[in-house]
């Protein structure tokens, strides 16, 4: 049996001070497997990758997440990062001033010195994100811009995607990364997952339409409905899904 | 499972909380023995102070005349700046250390005041041998040690203590003291005119290009003393030079007052571009303590094409007041105005820039950045004058404040007075906040919330940063991150 990467247990969560949203959601995913999440809007899609991520502004009330053998309620947002666990932003922030080389160098030497690892000097990442960038068919003056500010969406996205490379995590969860992309943008992002992805990392992507399923295809599919993963298939579930729509699945 | 220290979930108003005062690494005394006056301020102080230093007459007159003008002053009464009342006669007005401080040989300076500057980071005999940087460190009152100053003697250079340029180059300083900023200015200039006690006079002669970056290191270090520098920096035709002042005190829960004076003269097609980073003892979280920063700095284009580059970082006092102003006199010159003004607990700060047009073809840029922290107060306020000989004058402003929390206060008061069609004067304003969003983005990248910050303004002040000398760029980044730690959670 592969090496299991996470294990979500009845967890329950909601917005700091409002409804609850997760209401007892189980899912288990192993290392080497390309899970898919697809809802309705307001089925608790991001609430689950905010959750997961560690916003500040999302609680969990009950229930267990198992991280690698490690319990992820009781850590900060960068300890899950730096741990191997990588949200791509929906909508990635615009940092003014930042710029985009030096934050990545600054994320990835983050992660190696939390690892007890030996940090990057920028020669040393030059050559290393060179290598990334042509992956994603981006130019190197991507890099001299800042983190994201005055990029198009396609652009962001790539930016996130890029990111996920250099982090290279445990476990990825895409939080409707095919959002606003044209056909080129969506083929360079499936390209990187694609390359990103291993026997030993594993990737959990919510999205709410079949396309990018296309490009990266998955393991496993779910339907996450009223704050539960109500059913799940295999790929053939996210066609039907997209033939039948929610409502009679959910039924 | 892990156990691990404060796993509590931070929820975003604690993230912003408990904005408490980073530990003011500079907050240490040094115990010398110095000569101090006793507290109090009179004619027969001042007559002592001129006395003591051995003064020329001319000298005597300026501090005596200041001194009648500020008799007949009163406290300026800012809207923005909640001063206590200060008690004038309750402060010395001179302090120094008791070695008689020399200028030949560091081997003669106290080794204590060297250990202290050594805490400082500020190496003399390092900086001598490798930075390139000629220091001059005024402790309190006096200047004791000034580094470089044979190499640049010999190309005509004179950079040394104000003191000693009285002695040695009284033709100079008598033609530029007071011509910048004369001794009616305003209460604290008049003050600093009766009663100023030391600080740096830097002369480059025509074409000549500084070879090195010019620093003075200020350091308070009696109780209830206050400094009153006074420098003045005169750049003679076709010639260059860069000036970098740095500051610090104890802390001690006693407000000090900082009331400095500093004149800059550039003559036809000179540049002189003059940097502070300035990080006098802000006070604690409950603002006990810390320097009052009551400056006048000023510089005068007074030659064709002729530039005044103001860069400052502000990071600490209790309270700052200052305007770093350029007259851009001389046709075709050119003022600039770089700040940085950071505030954290009970910190205020009143600052910005005052730009007079008055030949033509000028142009001024002002970069200002606010940011502000816990219940701190901090406003930009700028003059941008235009005077009807000014044709074809231009001006560009550009305010951003940053707000961090929201027990804090950001003010932009800029005042345009424009006398004339041709010219041309720009304004843009900005105020963010740093959002959960951001912070939970780079977190999320495996950035921790201080560096998160950290990272997020020093992108806001860019701007202002790359214009510091190299090295200086780096502190600046690291001073602001350290007056922000433990600011969150």
């Amino acid at each position: 049996m592969s090496e299991q990467i996470i294990d979500i247990k009845e967890l329950k969560a909601d917005i700091v001070d409002g409804d609850q949203i997760l209401k007892g959601l189980n899912l288990k995913i192993n290392a080497g497997e390309i899970h898919a999440i697809m809802g309705p809007n307001g089925s608790g899609k991001s609430t689950l990758s905010k959750i997961l991520s560690g916003h500040p502004a999302y609680e969990i009330t009950d229930g267990a997440i198992d991280f690698q053998g490690k319990d992820l309620v009781d850590m900060e947002a960068d300890e899950r990062a730096n741990s191997g666990l990588f949200m791509a932003f929906q909508y990635p922030l615009e940092i003014a001033g930042v710029n985009n080389l030096e934050f990545l160098r600054m994320a990835y030497n983050s992660k190696q010195k939390y690892l007890g690892l030996e940090e990057a000097d920028p020669l040393d990442f030059d050559d290393l994100i060179e290598e990334k960038l042509s992956l994603l068919n981006m130019k190197s003056d991507f890099l001299d811009r800042n983190l994201n500010e005055g990029f198009s969406g396609g652009e962001k996205k790539k930016n996130e995607i890029l990111q996920m490379l250099v982090l290279n995590p445990k476990l990825v969860v895409l939080d409707e990364i095919d959002s606003g992309l044209d056909v080129d943008a969506l083929r360079a992002v499936a390209a990187g997952i694609n390359a990103y992805k291993s026997e030993g990392n594993a990737v959990l992507m919510i999205t709410h339409y079949q396309r990018l399923l296309d490009y990266v295809k998955p393991d496993f599919v779910h339907i996450l409905s009223g704050g539960k993963i109500v059913k799940s298939g295999d790929s053939s579930l996210a066609l039907e899904v997209e033939k039948e729509g929610y409502d009679l699945l959910a039924a | 499972m892990q156990n691990l220290p404060q796993t509590e979930e931070k929820t975003s108003t604690d993230m912003f909380a408990s904005l408490s005062s980073q530990e003011y690494k500079y907050g240490f005394s040094t115990d010398i023995e110095t000569d101090s006056f006793p507290k109090g301020l009179s004619e027969e102080v001042i007559r002592k102070i001129s006395a003591i230093k051995e003064e020329p007459e001319f000298m005597l007159e300026f501090r005596l005349k200041s001194y009648e003008a500020f008799k007949n002053m009163v406290d300026p009464d800012w809207a923005k700046l909640n001063i206590p009342a200060i008690d004038y006669q309750d402060i010395i007005y001179y302090s120094a250390p008791k070695a008689k401080p020399t200028k030949e040989s560091l081997d003669e300076v106290d080794p204590e005041i060297l250990k202290t500057y050594e805490k400082l980071g500020i190496p003399i005999e390092e900086q001598k041998r490798l930075e390139g940087i000629a220091v001059d460190a005024i402790f309190d009152s006096v200047s004791v040690a000034n580094t470089h100053k044979k190499a640049l003697a010999e190309i005509g250079i004179i950079f040394c203590s104000i003191s000693e340029a009285i002695k040695e180059h009284p033709e100079l300083v008598k033609k530029y003291i007071g011509s910048v900023v004369p001794h009616t200015d305003n209460f604290f200039s008049a003050l600093n005119g009766a009663v100023f006690s030391d600080g740096t006079f830097v002369y480059i002669p025509p074409n000549t290009k500084c070879p090195l970056e010019l620093s003075t290191n200020f350091r308070i270090n009696t109780k209830g003393s206050g400094q009153f520098e006074r420098t003045l920096i005169v750049c003679d035709d076709e010639s260059y030079v860069s000036y970098l002042e740095g500051c610090t005190a104890p802390a001690f829960d006693e407000n000090q007052l900082h009331a400095a004076v500093v004149e800059l003269v550039a003559k036809e097609k000179s540049e002189i571009k003059y940097s502070t980073v300035q990080n006098w003892y802000a006070g604690d979280e409950n603002g006990i303590g810390g320097i009052y920063n009551f400056v006048t700095k000023r510089a005068k284009c007074e030659g064709k094409d002729s530039k005044v580059s103001w860069t400052q970082v502000e990071t600490g006092s209790a309270i700052t007041w200052k305007y770093p102003s350029c007259i851009l006199q001389g046709d075709n010159s050119i003022g600039e105005f770089y700040s940085v003004a950071l505030t954290n607990n009970m910190q205020q700060a009143d600052t910005g820039t005052k730009m007079i047009h008055i030949g033509k073809n000028t142009k001024s840029t002002i970069i200002s950045k606010g940011i502000s922290a816990g219940k701190s107060s901090n406003s930009y306020r700028g003059l941008v004058k235009v005077t009807p000989n000014a044709k074809g004058a231009r001006n560009y402003t550009q305010c951003d404040s940053m707000l961090i929390g929201s027990t804090n206060a950001a003010n932009t008061f800029p005042y345009i007075e424009v006398d004339g069609k041709s010219a041309k004067v720009e304004h843009e304003a900005s105020t963010s906040k740093i959002s959960e969003e951001q912070l939970f983005y780079l977190q999320q990248r495996g950035i921790n919330v201080e560096d998160a910050i950290g990272l997020i303004i020093s992108g806001f002040c860019k701007d202002v940063f790359k214009e510091l000398p190299g090295e200086f760029a780096a502190e600046a980044n690291q001073l602001m991150s350290l007056q922000l730690e433990n600011s969150v959670g």
